[in-house]
């Protein structure tokens, strides 16, 4: 059985003067899979989004979007797709449900005031329907416009940076919607810089760097890759040595100090170095713990570990 | 109903709506030139030659003319917020027809503007503005008034989806404010230095204005003006077919292609 891919994307690339936004982007989203889009700020992930569906007109480059062409069909595109933008769109003069009203109108829905009053239900809206969307919280807007993005039930449905912002009650609310629109079928592209949420939510995760994908594979591919990070904290600088040691003979990697807090800590890939097994291998070695972690690899760790610098780090590339 | 036809419904729904939840705008547009005419009619006309119940009469018509050309600001007002704020984008991503949209806007702002205009009138009536031509000119005269004003919205999308700033469509506001007082709407121009009387009477807004006064009152034209204002009728229709031929085609190129 061949793949069928929802998204494919091949050198599409965006400039805005001299700055090129986006310079090559090759993307495939199998068709009912979830694609995270990592990658910090100004790295083009926007852009691409943008692009991918119809707002900008690449420069170079060809796209399919549920077997429409990009360039030559974009209005077979928007027909198959459903968009909910970094910053809500929808209209803020307009209650919640006049503006699902009108888009679902906009759409040719037969019955637009059911699906309508159908999406507020399901996003908890209800009550809040009938005040001006400029009264409803960030949480409550993000949903009005993922609402939004749903009314037609899109083959792709672009979320740009769908939790930015929002308060971890929200973000919480925001992934569990995501995951029932795949339950349904709808392939998922979502940008995000926050690796925990391209964790729990992507089938595959492109790293975006520079315009560019850098890498791509399943989150537990890129979290082998990099590792995680175990760290103990100690109370003096003799046993700091000594819990360096037990670090370094556990992990196989350097281990760094830290002198100011007494804490030392090192990469691993191991996957049978769990917290538990950590704590008693120093504890077996003779080193009281104050603290003790392993924590999963920031933005910054997957970055600096498979770009070869940070993320922050905004300059141009040549 | 074909596509835009239906499209634009929608858009016009939604405009009308947008007005009736946050009415603040529309409202302060159209009682500004209540205002005015008060203020101009009561205060500037007691201090002018003329008798105040006979500048009152020449200012109705100009007022008009003056709130109508305002279709810039509020037409790049709601664009540029429509912009801003990310509607624009979803309207983008929709299978929607391209002019529906700005198309939208501007038919409803003519509802809306129809509608406003009515209190100037009365308060104009109230203040010694009479209608003395007959029923068709009257209706020509409202229907000019209106087509001057959609010429005048498809400007202000324009330079809304252009700026896609509020803050300019603010600025513009008083712009706008001041393009009347280059015009014969509160003075006649007869009186000024030749190149200033020019450039006065081929403003798009003397042309209405002369129009204006021509099927509702009856006012002879001014002798010796510029063709527009010497043929106001020909030269208000020839305005906003020119404007409308311009900035129509420019809006909904710029929506369709976007910011990039």
């Amino acid at each position: 059985m061949t793949t069928t891919y929802a998204v494919l994307s091949e050198g599409l690339a965006k400039r805005f003067g001299t700055v090129r936004a986006v310079q090559g982007l090759d993307l495939a989203v199998p068709q009912g899979t979830v694609c995270g889009v990592l990658g910090p700020n100004g790295a083009g992930k926007t852009t691409a989004v943008r692009l991918l569906t119809t707002l900008l007109r690449p420069d170079a480059g060809s796209a399919r979007i549920a077997g429409h062409d990009l360039v030559r069909d974009p209005a077979g595109v928007r027909r198959r797709i459903g968009v909910t933008g970094q910053y809500a769109s929808v209209d803020g003069d307009l209650t919640g449900r006049q503006n699902l009203r009108l888009f679902a109108r906009l759409h040719r829905i037969r019955d637009a005031a059911a699906r309508a009053a159908e999406l507020l239900d399901r996003f908890g809206l209800t009550e809040a329907a009938d005040r001006p969307a400029s009264t409803y919280s960030g949480g409550m807007r993000r949903r009005l416009d993922l609402a939004a993005g749903l009314l037609r039930r899109p083959d792709v449905l672009f979320l740009d940076e769908p939790t930015t912002g929002l308060d971890p009650a929200s973000r919480k609310q925001i992934w569990e919607a995501v995951r029932a629109v795949k339950e349904q079928g709808t392939t998922v592209l979502l940008t995000t810089q926050y690796l925990e949420e391209a964790d729990r939510l992507a089938d595959d995760i492109a790293l975006v760097d520079r315009g560019r994908v850098a890498h791509t594979g399943s989150p537990s591919h890129l979290k082998a890759l990099i590792g995680s990070y175990a760290e103990a904290v100690v109370a003096d600088t003799d046993l700091l040595v000594k819990a360096a040691g037990v670090l370094d003979r556990l992990t196989g990697a350097e281990p760094s100090l830290d002198r100011e807090r007494n804490a030392v800590g090192a990469v691993t890939t191991d996957p049978t170095l769990t917290l538990p097994r950590l704590v008693r291998e120093l504890d077996a070695a003779g080193v009281p713990l104050l603290d003790a972690s392993l924590r999963p690899p920031s933005l910054d760790d997957v970055f600096l570990r498979l770009t070869g610098h940070l993320a922050d780090s905004k300059e141009p590339a040549a | 109903m074909s596509t835009w036809a239906y499209d634009g419904t929608a858009m016009v729904g939604r405009q009308l709506r947008r007005v009736r939840n946050n009415p603040g705008l529309a409202i302060l547009t159209q009682t500004m030139p209540i205002t005015m005419l008060l203020f101009f009619g009561y205060v500037f006309g007691s201090a002018l030659a003329v008798p105040g119940k006979e500048y009152r009469s020449f200012l109705v018509p100009g007022l008009l003319a003056a709130t109508a050309a305002g279709g810039i600001m509020t037409g790049m007002f709601q664009a540029a917020a429509d912009s801003h704020r990310g509607v624009m984008d979803r309207f983008r991503s929709l299978p929607v027809s391209r002019t529906a949209v700005p198309l939208g806007q501007a038919a409803a702002d003519l509802v809306v503007t129809a509608a406003g205009t009515v209190p100037l009138l009365l308060v104009g009536l109230a203040v010694g503005w009479r209608v003395e031509g007959t029923v068709p000119e009257a209706a020509g005269a409202m229907g000019l008034l209106l087509l001057f004003r959609f010429a005048c919205t498809w400007i202000g999308i324009f330079l809304g989806l252009l700026t896609r700033s509020e803050d300019a469509a603010g600025q513009l506001g008083g712009a706008t404010f001041v393009l009347p007082l280059l015009s014969n709407a509160y003075i006649p121009t007869g009186n000024l230095p030749g190149w200033l009387r020019t450039l006065a009477e081929w403003n798009p807004i003397s042309a209405v204005t002369t129009a204006l006064r021509d099927l509702f009152g009856k006012a002879p034209v001014p002798r010796g003006a510029a063709w527009p204002v010497a043929h106001p009728v020909a030269g208000a229709l020839a305005w906003s077919a020119a404007l409308i031929a311009v900035f129509l085609p420019l809006a909904v190129r710029r929506y369709t292609r976007g910011e990039g």
